[in-house]
């Protein structure tokens, strides 16, 4: 709004000649290129988290107080911690090379079940940011979705189909109205979706704790604030037998990807969202209804982040309290900014972050690597990929092209 | 574009004379307090039963002058403090019926007398005794890191940065101020410390935010998983490996003010606190005036409501930009420390969406050093009063009561309770 303002007393520019487009060159397309830039991305953050898992371990720090005697000891040491983690990351989350059999690829399968929620979260979460709403809520949805499921789970007693079924459906409502809450106050009043969708977090967590000390939720007989596991109907199927966790709710989020992508490629609604994201005050005039479209944009975000809950309880952990939805909401924020906000780039940063989510508990017992460097990687990654100026200056691959011909301020174009 | 900005309606700014038009009554805030007040009315008041009585105690531990506890009949007490709270809302009605602003006192009593009646019902019919000094006490010390991250958040979005990373900033703040306190032994050397820890989070924000033009919501959150991560993984190898020179900081001394401290209530609450406490009243008061009223807050309130203005008057708008965010951000690392100023050791996620509440209190608050004093004020009070309830056993949930500073911020930003408007250029990245 401001822009239109200030822009609007600027004389008209002089007619100028168009400069001449002339192509870049191969090396420069290949290097400007977004693929490039989020690998050198994935490749920075990976070393930062290397200079960390060197600077904590025990047998660098010894080497590193006589390295000028001998830098030898030091770098081997360096090296050993840094493959041991890396290593076990690997195992964890994609082949285990050490093990027998078919549990060598049960870490693909792990790293595929992590990936669920945060490919529904990060799905829905995409849809707000290409149509220019800020949803820092996916926690919140996530959470009263996963509770709406485990509700719904282990109160009714449906048959086989039906109860999965009318589970998943109770947490996409729940989740679709408690970010509509959001949607509707942005509509209404004015009032900024990402205040309010960062309270709704707070207020879910609240919620959902007292509901969990609560005859609502709590398991009967119990004081652990826990609910009682939910039916067997209502879980899952399997889909490699029950010597993997791998469930059918990789499929349905697969399938939520067909769809986002169907509902803002072809549809008319996902039209709107997009001509509401790219200007509002065009698509106004246009005749879209804008608010309406906050409406929808957050119960169909709200939605998605909502199954993603669900999927966590009826997929994985059978009963809910309130560390269920861990960080997802937060981690599909970063799923959604790696992936650009499209269906596909959304999924395979799910599948990146659900690797490191997976590879990060042998991480942690093989190689005595804490857990939180995952969080490091995963943060710096997406800082990373959002200046992709910054990642060409500290990419050593840009500095060596600049040799062959290679201009790195061209690029900002 | 600007997502902060909410699409402002234009007020009426109509020269005086004109009768033709007129400024649209603001009913929603004394409505509001209407309804509040009859519910307070019939709720604390009516609806307690009719011979409960509440105690609270005054007295502290080592008092000059012994005041004895106050016992009250619970019913009569709610009813005329609900009452008082009605005769307040309703004047506030006539006043903005005639288009006059309702002064902020009357706000302030509304709210002390909803406040008073709740702790009667609260506390009605209960053994214990409501220490309402300790409660008080508690409550401005709670509120210290909220106050320091609020005043980081203003100071970074009244020059047009917003501030999501204030968590960040909290954390990385009382981390460098625990280990660097256990490592010297000195607890002050600490609290010089942690302003860096933060000031280096808003150097980043600042980078990404005015040099690369990235989304600063997006570099904010960002930032809060980075420190998050490396807080944690620091906390679980570096610092749990010598927790004993790494991880055991001394407490920062309690400093009574001479004479002050001695005052019954006003003494123990005020003035015998951490140093911490002190630096916040300067910060306040100091920023106050320097936002509004010095050459330099006028400059970095031009640059966040109108930075094409202010470069053609020649201030550099990026250059004034990075240094509010940075200082700001050395606010909310000072926050930080006065969050473990008590020599608490370091945890995980030892903030535990602190940030976030900050926040809420700066919008809450206006972008206004006092209003955010006032609103940190508020979500201390009522952090403390969950806090002694759940010691003492209340009829309110705790996690219901957690739940209050973030529904009043809700219902703030959604111009239910006044209007709040955030500065115009938050947000967009100023590019020549």
């Amino acid at each position: 709004m401001s822009a239109t303002v200030q822009d609007a007393p600027a004389p008209a520019p002089a007619p100028e000649r168009k400069p001449e487009p002339d192509r870049p060159s191969y090396l420069q397309q290949v290097l400007d290129s977004t693929t490039t830039t989020v690998v050198v991305a994935i490749l920075i953050a990976l070393g930062l988290a290397a200079v960390l898992v060197v600077a904590a371990d025990a047998a660098s720090q010894d080497a590193l107080s006589y390295v000028f005697a001998r830098p030898a000891d030091f770098f081997e040491a360096a090296w050993n911690a840094i493959y041991e983690t890396y290593s076990a990351l690997f195992r964890g989350a994609i082949f285990d090379y050490q093990a027998e059999g078919a549990r060598r690829i049960r870490p693909i399968t792990e790293t595929m079940v992590s990936s669920v929620p945060l490919i529904l979260a990060g799905l829905g979460l995409g849809i707000g940011f290409r149509s220019g709403l800020f949803n820092i809520g996916a926690q919140g949805q996530v959470l009263v979705g996963a509770a709406a499921a485990a509700y719904l789970g282990f109160t009714l007693d449906l048959p086989v189909v039906a109860h999965v079924v009318v589970a998943c459906l109770g947490a996409v409502v729940a989740g679709g109205i408690w970010a509509g809450i959001a949607g509707f106050l942005k509509a209404r009043t004015g009032a900024s979706e990402v205040i309010v969708t960062i309270m709704l977090n707070s207020i879910a967590l609240y919620l959902v704790s007292y509901l969990l000390t609560t005859a609502v939720l709590r398991q009967p007989g119990s004081t652990r604030p826990i609910t009682p596991p939910v039916g067997e109907n209502a879980m899952m199927p399997l889909l490699l037998g029950s010597q993997f966790r791998l469930h059918a709710g990789f499929l349905v989020a697969l399938l939520a990807a067909v769809g986002v992508w169907w509902l803002m490629e072809r549809s008319t609604l996902g039209f709107r969202f997009r001509a509401v994201g790219a200007n509002q005050d065009a698509a106004r005039t246009a005749g879209i209804n804008v608010q309406r479209v906050f409406v929808s944009v957050m119960l169909v975000a709200g939605g998605l982040a909502g199954l993603g809950g669900a999927m966590q309880i009826l997929g994985t952990d059978r009963t809910f309290q309130a560390g269920s939805a861990g960080s997802i909401g937060f981690d599909a924020i970063t799923v959604a900014l790696l992936g650009r906000s499209r269906p596909l780039g959304t999924v395979l940063a799910a599948l990146l972050f659900g690797a490191l989510r997976a590879g990060s508990p042998l991480m942690q017992t093989a190689a005595g690597t804490p857990i939180d460097l995952v969080l490091v990687i995963q943060a710096v990654i997406v800082l990373l990929i959002a200046a992709p100026p910054l990642v060409r200056e500290l990419s050593v691959i840009h500095w060596a092209a600049t040799l062959f011909g290679y201009d790195r301020k061209k690029a900002a174009a | 574009m600007s997502t902060m900005t909410a699409p402002d309606k234009p007020e009426s700014l109509v020269p005086e004379p004109t009768t033709l038009v007129q400024a649209k009554v603001r009913w929603h805030g004394p409505v509001t307090a209407i309804v509040l007040a009859v519910l307070s009315l019939v709720f604390f008041g009516l609806l307690t039963a009719a011979g409960a009585t509440t105690t609270f105690r005054v007295a502290t531990g080592g008092d000059a002058i012994k005041i004895d506890d106050i016992v009250v009949p619970s019913r009569l007490t709610a009813s005329i403090l609900s009452v008082g709270a009605l005769v307040i809302a309703v004047l506030a009605l006539l006043r903005s019926r005639r288009r006059r602003p309702v002064p902020a006192w009357m706000w302030v009593v509304y709210g002390v007398l909803i406040f008073l009646a709740l702790l009667v019902w609260v506390m009605a019919g209960n053994d214990n005794a409501l220490p309402l000094t300790l409660l008080l006490t508690n409550a401005l010390g709670l509120s210290v890191p909220l106050v320091f991250g609020a005043l980081a958040g203003l100071l970074c979005e009244r020059s047009g940065v917003i501030n999501i990373a204030i968590e960040g900033q909290l954390l990385a703040g009382a981390f460098l101020a625990v280990v660097v306190a256990s490592v010297t032994g000195n607890a002050y050397v600490g609290l010089i410390a942690a302003p860096l820890a933060g000031a280096l989070v808003g150097a980043c924000l600042a980078l990404f935010a005015v040099r690369y033009w990235v989304d600063q919501i997006i570099v904010g959150v960002v930032l809060n998983v980075l420190v998050i991560g490396l807080t944690n993984y620091l906390f679980s190898t570096v610092l749990t490996a010598n927790p004993q020179t790494l991880n055991s900081p001394p407490r920062l001394p309690t400093i009574a003010v001479p004479l002050l401290a001695d005052i019954p209530v006003v003494g123990p609450v005020l003035f015998a606190h951490p140093l911490t406490v002190y630096l916040m009243y300067i910060a306040v008061a100091v920023l106050q005036v320097m936002v509004f009223r010095s050459r330099w807050g006028l400059r970095m309130r031009s640059v966040g409501e109108h930075p094409k203005a202010a470069d053609t008057v020649g201030i550099k708008v990026n250059r004034t930009r990075v240094r509010s965010t940075i200082l700001g951000s050395a606010i909310a690392g000072l926050g930080g420390a006065a969050l473990v100023s008590a020599g608490l050791a370091f945890t995980k996620e030892l903030t535990s969406g602190k940030g976030y509440i900050a926040l809420a209190a700066m919008i809450l608050g206006r972008w206004s050093p006092t209003g955010a004093l006032a609103a940190s004020l508020f979500f201390g009070l009522a952090d403390a009063l969950r806090r002694v309830l759940n010691n003492l056993g209340s009829p309110i949930p705790s996690d219901i009561l957690a739940m209050l500073p973030y529904l009043a911020t809700i219902f703030a930003v959604a111009g239910l309770v006044g209007r709040v408007r955030p500065p115009a250029a938050e947000g967009v990245p100023y590019k020549k």
